[in-house]
């Protein structure tokens, strides 16, 4: 559920300066994704409910990591184009550009490891 | 006069139901965290060689949790008068360490010894709330696992 690295393409995503036990031979410089969701009617309305109880509201959670991993889908194109079999200094920030939708910011450094 | 009743019943329903939800989730967090304390959560590591490491990867915790109407009330009353909106405090602390425990576990599945690194992320949501106060909080929490 909350795994992120995408397996297919076999590129290592990491927040630290490099990949453990590997050394980076070259450096491709920043790869970035972003995505902007805006949410379902039917779950705001059941979220106008939830705000009245309180607690989590599941389909924003399902709809917020939908969005991270599309981001972070995104990010891994653009480094598995440059060559990168590993991104490094991976780094998420979030912002709600309009009520109703949240942007979602996924960038990091691509880098070729042994 | 049906306004103030209507109002009365959200005000009651969000502090019995809110609270007792509140009170649950406090023991599931509590519970879970007990279970996952062997793994050490470090906030560095980017910097230092790791040569104990063999393979790393990078897990993601996120949750969305919403204030109850009893919160939201209490927390605009409080505005009036100033100081520490203690409502929103655990609102926000159940977020945290739920986050914080997806993260964990997600990574404890995968096998790791310890999570380097790790970084949190809050971004209001502004959901149906009309007044502009927190309707809803995202709290994600972000490391690198390694094994």
């Amino acid at each position: 559920m909350t795994r992120s690295t995408a397996r297919s393409t076999g590129i290592t995503l990491t927040t630290l300066e490099g990949v453990p036990g590997k050394e980076i031979i070259e450096h491709y410089g920043l790869v970035q994704g972003s995505t902007i969701r805006a949410k379902h009617v039917g779950k705001d309305i059941l979220a106008g409910f939830k705000n009245i109880v309180g607690g989590e509201l599941k389909a924003y959670t399902e709809l917020l990591q939908e969005s991270r991993k599309e981001a972070v889908n995104r990010m891994l194109e653009q480094a598995e184009q440059l060559g990168a079999n590993a991104v490094v200094n991976v780094r998420f920030a979030t912002s709600s550009v309009a009520p109703g939708a949240a942007e979602l910011f996924a960038y990091g450094t691509a880098v070729k490891v042994q | 006069m049906i306004e103030l009743i209507t109002f009365l019943i959200l005000v009651g329903v969000g502090y019995f139901i809110g609270n007792r939800r509140e009170q649950k989730h406090y023991e599931d967090i509590k519970r879970r965290e007990k279970q996952t304390l062997h793994i050490p959560i470090m906030s560095w590591g980017a910097k230092q060689d790791l040569p104990y490491a063999h393979e790393a990867e990078m897990f993601v915790g996120s949750v969305v949790v919403a204030n109850d109407y009893f919160k939201t009330i209490s927390a605009s009353l409080r505005n009036l008068v100033g100081g520490r909106v203690t409502v929103y405090e655990t609102l926000i602390d159940r977020g945290r360490r739920e986050a914080m425990l997806r993260m964990k576990e997600s990574a404890i599945e995968w096998g790791a010894s310890q999570v380097l690194n790790v970084r949190f992320e809050t971004a209001n949501i502004a959901g149906q709330s009309q007044n502009g106060g927190t309707g809803a909080v995202e709290i994600m929490v972000y490391g690198t696992g390694i094994r």
